[in-house]
Protein backbone atom coordinates (compact mmCIF):
# COMPACT_ATOMS: atom_id res chain seq x y z
CA UNK A 1 0.00 0.00 0.00
CA UNK A 2 1.43 3.60 -1.11
CA UNK A 3 -0.44 6.41 -0.41
CA UNK A 4 -1.28 8.89 -3.25
CA UNK A 5 1.37 11.60 -4.71
CA UNK A 6 1.70 14.39 -2.66
CA UNK A 7 4.55 16.85 -2.50
CA UNK A 8 6.77 17.21 0.68
CA UNK A 9 8.63 20.19 2.51
CA UNK A 10 10.36 19.83 5.27
CA UNK A 11 9.57 22.81 7.70
CA UNK A 12 12.78 25.05 8.84
CA UNK A 13 10.28 26.12 11.88
CA UNK A 14 7.34 26.53 13.25
CA UNK A 15 6.56 29.80 11.75
CA UNK A 16 7.56 28.08 8.23
CA UNK A 17 5.57 25.12 8.15
CA UNK A 18 2.20 27.61 9.47
CA UNK A 19 2.99 30.26 6.56
CA UNK A 20 3.30 26.65 4.58
CA UNK A 21 -0.08 25.46 6.37
CA UNK A 22 -1.63 29.36 5.25
CA UNK A 23 -0.26 29.17 1.80
CA UNK A 24 -1.45 25.29 0.78
CA UNK A 25 -4.57 25.45 2.48
CA UNK A 26 -6.88 22.61 3.07
CA UNK A 27 -4.51 20.54 0.80
CA UNK A 28 -1.67 20.59 3.32
CA UNK A 29 -1.59 18.44 6.33
CA UNK A 30 1.31 18.48 9.11
CA UNK A 31 3.39 15.58 9.38
CA UNK A 32 4.91 14.73 12.60
CA UNK A 33 5.54 11.26 13.55
CA UNK A 34 3.62 10.14 10.82
CA UNK A 35 2.21 7.53 12.77
CA UNK A 36 -1.74 8.07 12.45
CA UNK A 37 -1.04 9.71 9.16
CA UNK A 38 0.92 7.55 7.27
CA UNK A 39 -1.76 4.56 7.64
CA UNK A 40 -4.21 6.45 7.05
CA UNK A 41 -2.64 7.76 3.71
CA UNK A 42 -2.15 4.01 2.64
CA UNK A 43 -5.77 3.70 3.12
CA UNK A 44 -6.82 6.91 1.56
CA UNK A 45 -8.96 7.92 4.32
CA UNK A 46 -6.13 11.34 4.14
CA UNK A 47 -5.26 12.05 0.58
CA UNK A 48 -3.31 15.25 1.45
CA UNK A 49 -1.31 16.65 -1.80
CA UNK A 50 0.98 18.37 0.37
CA UNK A 51 2.86 16.98 3.49
CA UNK A 52 4.47 19.39 5.64
CA UNK A 53 7.44 17.73 7.75
CA UNK A 54 7.39 19.50 11.25
CA UNK A 55 8.62 15.86 12.48
CA UNK A 56 12.80 17.58 12.11
CA UNK A 57 11.77 20.44 14.66
CA UNK A 58 14.25 19.25 17.29
CA UNK A 59 13.91 22.84 19.18
CA UNK A 60 10.06 21.64 19.77
CA UNK A 61 11.15 18.19 21.69
CA UNK A 62 11.22 19.07 25.19
CA UNK A 63 9.91 17.99 28.94
CA UNK A 64 10.65 20.84 31.25
CA UNK A 65 9.61 22.22 34.42
CA UNK A 66 8.07 25.98 34.56
CA UNK A 67 6.05 27.17 37.88
CA UNK A 68 3.45 24.66 38.87
CA UNK A 69 3.45 22.99 35.70
CA UNK A 70 5.17 20.84 32.82
CA UNK A 71 6.13 21.76 29.39
CA UNK A 72 6.03 19.21 26.87
CA UNK A 73 7.13 20.63 23.36
CA UNK A 74 4.81 19.01 20.81
CA UNK A 75 7.12 16.74 18.32
CA UNK A 76 8.48 15.34 22.42
CA UNK A 77 8.24 11.32 21.08
CA UNK A 78 6.35 9.42 23.01
CA UNK A 79 9.50 7.66 24.09
CA UNK A 80 10.82 10.33 25.75
CA UNK A 81 7.76 10.76 28.02
CA UNK A 82 7.81 6.87 29.22
CA UNK A 83 11.74 7.35 29.77
CA UNK A 84 11.53 10.97 31.13
CA UNK A 85 12.77 11.72 34.75
CA UNK A 86 10.86 15.20 34.74
CA UNK A 87 7.61 13.54 34.58
CA UNK A 88 8.58 10.13 36.72
CA UNK A 89 9.04 12.86 39.26
CA UNK A 90 6.00 15.31 38.79
CA UNK A 91 3.77 13.62 36.42
CA UNK A 92 3.60 10.04 36.78
CA UNK A 93 0.78 9.37 35.15
CA UNK A 94 1.63 10.60 31.80
CA UNK A 95 4.80 8.70 32.14
CA UNK A 96 3.03 5.46 32.47
CA UNK A 97 0.28 6.05 29.83
CA UNK A 98 3.04 7.39 27.06
CA UNK A 99 4.68 3.36 27.60
CA UNK A 100 1.24 1.72 27.15
CA UNK A 101 1.10 3.41 23.53
CA UNK A 102 1.75 0.97 20.66
CA UNK A 103 4.41 -0.96 20.94
CA UNK A 104 8.00 0.24 21.49
CA UNK A 105 8.51 1.04 17.92
CA UNK A 106 5.64 3.36 17.62
CA UNK A 107 6.56 4.93 20.46
CA UNK A 108 10.37 5.50 18.72
CA UNK A 109 7.86 7.62 16.15
CA UNK A 110 4.69 8.95 17.70
CA UNK A 111 4.70 12.53 19.28
CA UNK A 112 2.70 13.95 21.73
CA UNK A 113 1.41 16.81 19.74
CA UNK A 114 0.54 14.49 16.70
CA UNK A 115 -1.72 12.31 19.04
CA UNK A 116 -3.63 14.73 20.49
CA UNK A 117 -4.14 16.75 16.99
CA UNK A 118 -5.38 13.66 15.57
CA UNK A 119 -7.74 13.51 18.15
CA UNK A 120 -9.10 9.53 17.96
CA UNK A 121 -11.34 9.25 21.04
CA UNK A 122 -9.34 6.06 21.33
CA UNK A 123 -6.02 6.93 21.75
CA UNK A 124 -4.50 7.17 25.47
CA UNK A 125 -3.02 10.58 25.59
CA UNK A 126 -5.39 12.69 24.75
CA UNK A 127 -7.57 11.68 27.63
CA UNK A 128 -4.28 11.35 29.95
CA UNK A 129 -3.88 15.21 29.14
CA UNK A 130 -7.82 16.04 29.79
CA UNK A 131 -8.11 14.21 32.69
CA UNK A 132 -4.81 16.01 34.45
CA UNK A 133 -6.41 19.41 33.16
CA UNK A 134 -4.30 20.22 31.19
CA UNK A 135 -3.69 22.90 28.16
CA UNK A 136 -2.81 23.00 24.56
CA UNK A 137 -0.68 25.36 23.18
CA UNK A 138 -1.30 26.17 19.19
CA UNK A 139 0.63 28.32 17.17
CA UNK A 140 -0.94 30.50 14.57
CA UNK A 141 -0.26 33.05 11.69
CA UNK A 142 -1.85 35.83 14.52
CA UNK A 143 0.67 34.29 17.50
CA UNK A 144 -0.17 31.88 20.13
CA UNK A 145 -3.13 30.49 21.55
CA UNK A 146 -3.70 28.39 24.65
CA UNK A 147 -6.64 25.85 24.39
CA UNK A 148 -8.00 24.32 27.56
CA UNK A 149 -7.72 20.40 26.90
CA UNK A 150 -11.54 20.04 27.73
CA UNK A 151 -12.17 22.68 25.22
CA UNK A 152 -10.42 21.22 22.43
CA UNK A 153 -11.52 18.19 20.81
CA UNK A 154 -14.67 18.14 19.30
CA UNK A 155 -15.40 15.26 17.17
CA UNK A 156 -14.17 12.19 15.52
CA UNK A 157 -10.75 13.27 14.33
CA UNK A 158 -11.83 17.09 14.92
CA UNK A 159 -10.92 19.87 17.33
CA UNK A 160 -10.80 23.14 17.72
CA UNK A 161 -7.43 23.69 15.82
CA UNK A 162 -7.57 25.71 12.90
CA UNK A 163 -6.49 24.85 9.41
CA UNK A 164 -3.25 27.07 9.85
CA UNK A 165 -2.97 26.35 13.60
CA UNK A 166 -0.53 24.06 14.61
CA UNK A 167 0.25 22.40 18.39
CA UNK A 168 3.57 23.61 19.76
CA UNK A 169 3.38 22.95 23.38
CA UNK A 170 1.36 20.80 26.14
CA UNK A 171 0.95 21.85 29.67
CA UNK A 172 -0.08 19.69 32.78
CA UNK A 173 0.13 20.72 36.00
CA UNK A 174 2.56 19.14 38.30
CA UNK A 175 1.19 16.51 40.49
CA UNK A 176 1.72 13.22 41.67
CA UNK A 177 -1.68 12.58 43.72
CA UNK A 178 -3.39 9.86 43.55
CA UNK A 179 -3.41 9.25 39.68
CA UNK A 180 -4.43 5.67 37.91
CA UNK A 181 -4.73 4.33 34.39
CA UNK A 182 -6.80 1.21 32.95
CA UNK A 183 -6.72 0.31 29.59
CA UNK A 184 -8.63 -2.88 28.78
CA UNK A 185 -8.11 -4.44 25.30
CA UNK A 186 -7.58 -7.69 23.83
CA UNK A 187 -4.86 -8.03 21.70
CA UNK A 188 -1.12 -6.52 22.49
CA UNK A 189 -0.05 -3.26 20.86
CA UNK A 190 -4.04 -2.53 20.14
CA UNK A 191 -5.46 0.81 20.97
CA UNK A 192 -7.51 0.02 24.38
CA UNK A 193 -11.43 -1.24 23.86
CA UNK A 194 -12.29 1.12 26.46
CA UNK A 195 -9.33 3.29 28.89
CA UNK A 196 -9.72 5.04 32.12
CA UNK A 197 -7.65 7.73 33.26
CA UNK A 198 -7.88 9.22 37.22
CA UNK A 199 -5.95 12.52 38.11
CA UNK A 200 -5.63 13.83 41.40
CA UNK A 201 -7.32 11.38 43.29
CA UNK A 202 -10.51 11.59 41.07
CA UNK A 203 -11.33 15.24 40.59
CA UNK A 204 -10.14 14.85 36.97
CA UNK A 205 -11.37 11.20 35.61
CA UNK A 206 -11.69 10.71 31.44
CA UNK A 207 -12.94 8.00 29.39
CA UNK A 208 -10.98 6.57 26.30
CA UNK A 209 -13.25 5.03 23.32
CA UNK A 210 -16.50 5.99 24.86
CA UNK A 211 -17.89 8.63 22.82
CA UNK A 212 -16.84 10.53 19.58
CA UNK A 213 -13.88 12.55 21.41
CA UNK A 214 -11.88 11.62 24.65
CA UNK A 215 -14.58 12.90 27.68
CA UNK A 216 -14.56 13.62 31.39
CA UNK A 217 -16.73 11.41 33.49
CA UNK A 218 -18.29 14.30 34.67
CA UNK A 219 -21.40 12.52 36.81
CA UNK A 220 -18.57 10.25 38.48
CA UNK A 221 -16.67 13.51 38.96
CA UNK A 222 -19.60 15.31 40.90
CA UNK A 223 -20.51 12.53 42.74
CA UNK A 224 -16.92 11.97 44.33
CA UNK A 225 -17.01 15.44 44.86
CA UNK A 226 -19.69 15.60 46.94
CA UNK A 227 -18.53 12.85 49.54
CA UNK A 228 -20.20 9.60 47.39
CA UNK A 229 -18.18 6.29 47.72
CA UNK A 230 -15.78 5.15 44.78
CA UNK A 231 -18.76 2.60 44.29
CA UNK A 232 -21.20 5.14 44.03
CA UNK A 233 -19.64 7.43 41.94
CA UNK A 234 -18.15 4.74 39.65
CA UNK A 235 -21.58 3.67 38.54
CA UNK A 236 -22.26 7.00 36.93
CA UNK A 237 -19.04 6.55 34.81
CA UNK A 238 -20.75 5.63 31.75
CA UNK A 239 -23.66 8.64 32.28
CA UNK A 240 -23.98 10.68 29.07
CA UNK A 241 -21.65 8.66 27.21
CA UNK A 242 -22.29 7.31 23.34
CA UNK A 243 -20.18 4.74 23.38
CA UNK A 244 -18.91 3.31 19.69
CA UNK A 245 -20.13 -0.11 18.62
CA UNK A 246 -17.79 -2.16 16.89
CA UNK A 247 -16.20 -5.79 16.28
CA UNK A 248 -14.85 -5.29 19.95
CA UNK A 249 -17.50 -4.52 21.71
CA UNK A 250 -21.26 -2.71 21.58
CA UNK A 251 -22.29 0.32 23.92
CA UNK A 252 -23.36 -1.74 26.43
CA UNK A 253 -20.77 -3.70 27.33
CA UNK A 254 -18.61 -0.58 26.83
CA UNK A 255 -20.70 1.00 29.37
CA UNK A 256 -20.37 -2.18 31.53
CA UNK A 257 -16.48 -1.44 30.84
CA UNK A 258 -16.33 1.83 31.58
CA UNK A 259 -18.18 1.43 35.02
CA UNK A 260 -15.79 -1.82 36.30
CA UNK A 261 -12.33 0.17 35.33
CA UNK A 262 -13.60 3.38 36.64
CA UNK A 263 -14.01 1.64 40.21
CA UNK A 264 -10.88 -0.17 39.65
CA UNK A 265 -8.88 2.91 38.90
CA UNK A 266 -10.37 5.05 41.41
CA UNK A 267 -9.58 2.25 43.99
CA UNK A 268 -5.52 2.04 43.18
CA UNK A 269 -5.31 5.88 42.49
CA UNK A 270 -6.93 6.11 46.20
CA UNK A 271 -5.14 2.88 47.84
CA UNK B 1 13.34 14.17 -4.73
CA UNK B 2 16.61 13.48 -3.65
CA UNK B 3 17.54 11.96 -0.60
CA UNK B 4 20.82 10.69 1.11
CA UNK B 5 20.82 8.50 3.95
CA UNK B 6 23.38 6.02 5.50
CA UNK B 7 22.67 2.68 5.12
CA UNK B 8 24.73 0.16 7.30
CA UNK B 9 27.35 2.16 7.09
CA UNK B 10 27.70 3.75 3.76
CA UNK B 11 25.54 6.23 1.92
CA UNK B 12 23.69 5.91 -0.72
CA UNK B 13 21.91 9.12 -2.30
CA UNK B 14 18.89 8.69 -4.69
CA UNK B 15 15.90 9.95 -6.38
CA UNK B 16 12.51 8.65 -5.14
CA UNK B 17 8.71 9.86 -5.29
CA UNK B 18 7.88 11.66 -2.01
CA UNK B 19 5.50 8.88 -1.17
CA UNK B 20 7.92 5.80 -1.31
CA UNK B 21 7.79 4.00 1.91
CA UNK B 22 11.43 3.33 3.30
CA UNK B 23 10.94 -0.24 3.12
CA UNK B 24 10.30 0.13 -0.58
CA UNK B 25 13.49 1.97 -0.97
CA UNK B 26 15.61 -0.09 1.15
CA UNK B 27 14.24 -3.35 -1.06
CA UNK B 28 13.15 -2.42 -4.55
CA UNK B 29 15.77 0.73 -4.31
CA UNK B 30 18.77 -0.55 -2.86
CA UNK B 31 18.17 -4.21 -3.08
CA UNK B 32 18.40 -4.94 0.58
CA UNK B 33 15.61 -7.46 0.51
CA UNK B 34 16.73 -8.95 4.04
CA UNK B 35 13.55 -6.36 5.29
CA UNK B 36 10.37 -8.11 5.24
CA UNK B 37 7.13 -6.59 4.39
CA UNK B 38 4.12 -8.91 6.33
CA UNK B 39 1.07 -6.40 6.98
CA UNK B 40 2.04 -3.38 5.27
CA UNK B 41 0.03 -1.92 7.78
CA UNK B 42 2.13 -0.96 11.15
CA UNK B 43 0.84 -4.12 12.75
CA UNK B 44 3.10 -7.02 12.55
CA UNK B 45 6.73 -5.58 12.40
CA UNK B 46 8.29 -7.38 10.23
CA UNK B 47 9.55 -4.71 8.27
CA UNK B 48 11.40 -3.31 11.40
CA UNK B 49 15.20 -1.42 11.03
CA UNK B 50 16.71 0.29 13.00
CA UNK B 51 16.89 4.48 12.25
CA UNK B 52 19.46 6.28 14.34
CA UNK B 53 19.65 3.36 16.98
CA UNK B 54 16.01 2.74 17.54
CA UNK B 55 13.40 0.63 15.97
CA UNK B 56 11.23 1.93 13.40
CA UNK B 57 8.10 0.18 11.48
CA UNK B 58 9.65 0.60 7.83
CA UNK B 59 6.18 0.40 5.88
CA UNK B 60 5.39 3.10 8.34
CA UNK B 61 8.16 5.75 7.64
CA UNK B 62 8.61 7.50 4.62
CA UNK B 63 12.02 7.09 2.52
CA UNK B 64 11.75 11.31 2.71
CA UNK B 65 11.64 11.18 6.40
CA UNK B 66 14.74 8.80 6.71
CA UNK B 67 16.85 11.54 4.41
CA UNK B 68 19.91 12.42 6.17
CA UNK B 69 19.37 9.52 9.34
CA UNK B 70 21.73 6.53 10.10
CA UNK B 71 20.02 3.18 9.24
CA UNK B 72 20.17 -0.19 9.96
CA UNK B 73 18.77 -3.25 7.95
CA UNK B 74 19.44 -7.17 9.28
CA UNK B 75 22.42 -6.88 6.60
CA UNK B 76 23.97 -4.36 8.70
CA UNK B 77 23.52 -6.09 12.06
CA UNK B 78 26.42 -9.14 11.50
CA UNK B 79 29.25 -6.61 10.14
CA UNK B 80 29.22 -4.32 13.24
CA UNK B 81 29.00 -6.97 15.82
CA UNK B 82 32.35 -7.31 17.14
CA UNK B 83 33.97 -4.18 17.70
CA UNK B 84 37.10 -6.53 19.28
CA UNK B 85 37.50 -7.60 15.63
CA UNK B 86 37.09 -11.24 17.15
CA UNK B 87 35.05 -14.06 14.93
CA UNK B 88 32.66 -16.85 15.74
CA UNK B 89 33.35 -18.47 12.11
CA UNK B 90 31.95 -18.49 8.37
CA UNK B 91 30.07 -15.47 9.55
CA UNK B 92 30.36 -12.47 11.51
CA UNK B 93 27.23 -13.27 13.48
CA UNK B 94 25.54 -10.79 15.44
CA UNK B 95 24.99 -11.91 19.30
CA UNK B 96 21.02 -11.39 18.73
CA UNK B 97 21.42 -13.60 15.48
CA UNK B 98 23.89 -16.22 17.43
CA UNK B 99 21.01 -16.65 20.34
CA UNK B 100 17.97 -17.23 17.22
CA UNK B 101 19.97 -19.84 16.34
CA UNK B 102 20.91 -21.39 19.33
CA UNK B 103 17.28 -21.13 20.90
CA UNK B 104 15.66 -22.26 17.67
CA UNK B 105 13.81 -19.24 17.59
CA UNK B 106 12.71 -19.30 14.19
CA UNK B 107 10.69 -22.01 12.21
CA UNK B 108 9.74 -20.34 8.81
CA UNK B 109 12.20 -17.65 9.36
CA UNK B 110 9.44 -14.59 8.13
CA UNK B 111 9.32 -12.41 11.31
CA UNK B 112 13.10 -13.36 11.99
CA UNK B 113 14.58 -10.12 10.55
CA UNK B 114 12.04 -8.13 12.07
CA UNK B 115 12.34 -9.75 15.34
CA UNK B 116 15.92 -9.43 15.54
CA UNK B 117 16.37 -5.84 15.14
CA UNK B 118 13.41 -5.13 17.65
CA UNK B 119 15.35 -7.44 20.02
CA UNK B 120 18.08 -5.26 19.68
CA UNK B 121 16.93 -1.93 20.17
CA UNK B 122 14.75 -3.48 22.74
CA UNK B 123 17.88 -4.85 24.77
CA UNK B 124 19.62 -1.39 24.18
CA UNK B 125 17.15 0.42 26.16
CA UNK B 126 16.38 -2.09 28.65
CA UNK B 127 19.76 -4.02 29.21
CA UNK B 128 18.37 -6.42 32.06
CA UNK B 129 14.47 -7.05 30.99
CA UNK B 130 12.60 -9.74 33.12
CA UNK B 131 10.78 -11.70 30.77
CA UNK B 132 7.69 -10.47 31.16
CA UNK B 133 9.22 -7.11 29.85
CA UNK B 134 10.69 -8.95 26.97
CA UNK B 135 7.44 -9.93 25.95
CA UNK B 136 5.87 -6.29 26.01
CA UNK B 137 9.06 -4.94 24.36
CA UNK B 138 8.30 -7.64 21.37
CA UNK B 139 4.63 -6.81 21.11
CA UNK B 140 4.77 -5.01 18.35
CA UNK B 141 6.63 -7.93 16.50
CA UNK B 142 4.16 -10.76 15.10
CA UNK B 143 5.30 -14.17 14.65
CA UNK B 144 2.89 -16.92 13.61
CA UNK B 145 5.24 -20.09 13.85
CA UNK B 146 7.17 -19.91 16.93
CA UNK B 147 4.89 -19.60 19.89
CA UNK B 148 7.35 -17.00 21.11
CA UNK B 149 9.12 -18.79 23.99
CA UNK B 150 12.29 -19.78 22.28
CA UNK B 151 12.47 -15.69 20.77
CA UNK B 152 12.10 -14.77 24.31
CA UNK B 153 14.94 -17.20 25.41
CA UNK B 154 16.68 -15.84 22.48
CA UNK B 155 17.05 -12.41 24.13
CA UNK B 156 17.07 -13.55 27.52
CA UNK B 157 20.28 -15.33 26.75
CA UNK B 158 22.08 -12.30 25.48
CA UNK B 159 20.54 -9.95 28.06
CA UNK B 160 22.03 -12.65 30.43
CA UNK B 161 25.32 -12.74 28.72
CA UNK B 162 26.12 -9.29 28.32
CA UNK B 163 25.00 -8.34 32.11
C1 LIG C 1 0.60 0.01 15.17
C2 LIG C 1 0.15 1.26 15.89
C3 LIG C 1 -0.38 1.13 17.16
C4 LIG C 1 -0.80 2.26 17.85
N1 LIG C 1 -1.33 2.10 19.09
C5 LIG C 1 -1.77 3.17 19.77
C6 LIG C 1 -2.31 3.03 21.09
O1 LIG C 1 -2.37 1.92 21.65
N2 LIG C 1 -2.75 4.14 21.71
C7 LIG C 1 -2.67 5.38 21.14
O2 LIG C 1 -3.06 6.34 21.77
N3 LIG C 1 -2.15 5.56 19.91
C8 LIG C 1 -1.70 4.48 19.22
N4 LIG C 1 -1.16 4.67 17.97
C9 LIG C 1 -1.11 6.02 17.38
C10 LIG C 1 0.22 6.69 17.72
O3 LIG C 1 0.18 7.12 19.06
C11 LIG C 1 0.46 7.91 16.80
O4 LIG C 1 1.82 8.14 16.80
C12 LIG C 1 -0.21 9.20 17.19
O5 LIG C 1 -1.58 9.02 17.24
C13 LIG C 1 0.02 10.30 16.17
O6 LIG C 1 1.23 10.95 16.40
P1 LIG C 1 2.19 11.25 15.20
O7 LIG C 1 3.25 12.13 15.73
O8 LIG C 1 2.62 9.99 14.59
O9 LIG C 1 1.26 12.11 14.23
P2 LIG C 1 1.10 12.13 12.64
O10 LIG C 1 0.64 10.81 12.18
O11 LIG C 1 2.30 12.71 12.01
O12 LIG C 1 -0.08 13.18 12.53
C14 LIG C 1 -1.39 12.88 12.96
C15 LIG C 1 -2.32 14.05 12.63
O13 LIG C 1 -2.01 15.17 13.43
C16 LIG C 1 -1.59 16.29 12.64
N5 LIG C 1 -0.49 16.88 13.38
C17 LIG C 1 0.65 16.26 13.77
N6 LIG C 1 1.39 17.07 14.54
C18 LIG C 1 0.70 18.24 14.65
C19 LIG C 1 0.93 19.46 15.35
N7 LIG C 1 2.01 19.65 16.10
N8 LIG C 1 -0.01 20.43 15.25
C20 LIG C 1 -1.13 20.24 14.52
N9 LIG C 1 -1.38 19.11 13.84
C21 LIG C 1 -0.49 18.12 13.91
C22 LIG C 1 -1.24 15.71 11.30
O14 LIG C 1 -1.42 16.66 10.28
C23 LIG C 1 -2.19 14.56 11.19
O15 LIG C 1 -3.44 14.98 10.78
C24 LIG C 1 -0.70 3.55 17.25
C25 LIG C 1 -0.16 3.67 15.97
C26 LIG C 1 0.27 2.55 15.28
C27 LIG C 1 0.84 2.73 13.92
S1 LIG D 1 5.03 -4.72 7.31
FE1 LIG D 1 5.52 -3.04 8.55
S2 LIG D 1 4.59 -3.54 10.43
FE2 LIG D 1 3.94 -5.18 9.14
S1 LIG E 1 9.21 -17.91 12.28
FE1 LIG E 1 7.55 -17.94 10.91
S2 LIG E 1 6.59 -16.05 11.35
FE2 LIG E 1 8.07 -16.16 12.90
Amino acid sequence: MIPAAFDYTVAESADHAIQLLGEYGDEAKLLAGGHSLIPMMKYRLATPTQLIDVGRLDDLSYIRRENGHIAIGAMTKHAQLETSDVLAADCPMLQHVAALVGDPSVRHRGTLGGTLAHSDPASDLPAAVLALGGTIVAQGPNGTREIASSEFFTGYFESVLAEDEMIVEVKVPAGSAGWNYQKFNRRAQDWAIVGVAVADGGSGISLVNMGSTPIRATAAEEALAGGASIADAAALAAQDTDPPEDLNADGEYRAHLARVLTQRALEAANG
Amino acid sequence: MDVSMTVNGSTHANDVEPRTLLVHHLRDGLGLTGTNIGCDSSSCGACTVHMNGESVKSCTVLAVQADGQDITTIEGLADTARSDGSSTGDMDWHPMQEAFQQCHALQCGYCTPGMVMASVSFLKENPNPTEAQIREGLEGNLCRCTGYHNIVKAVESVAGGAS
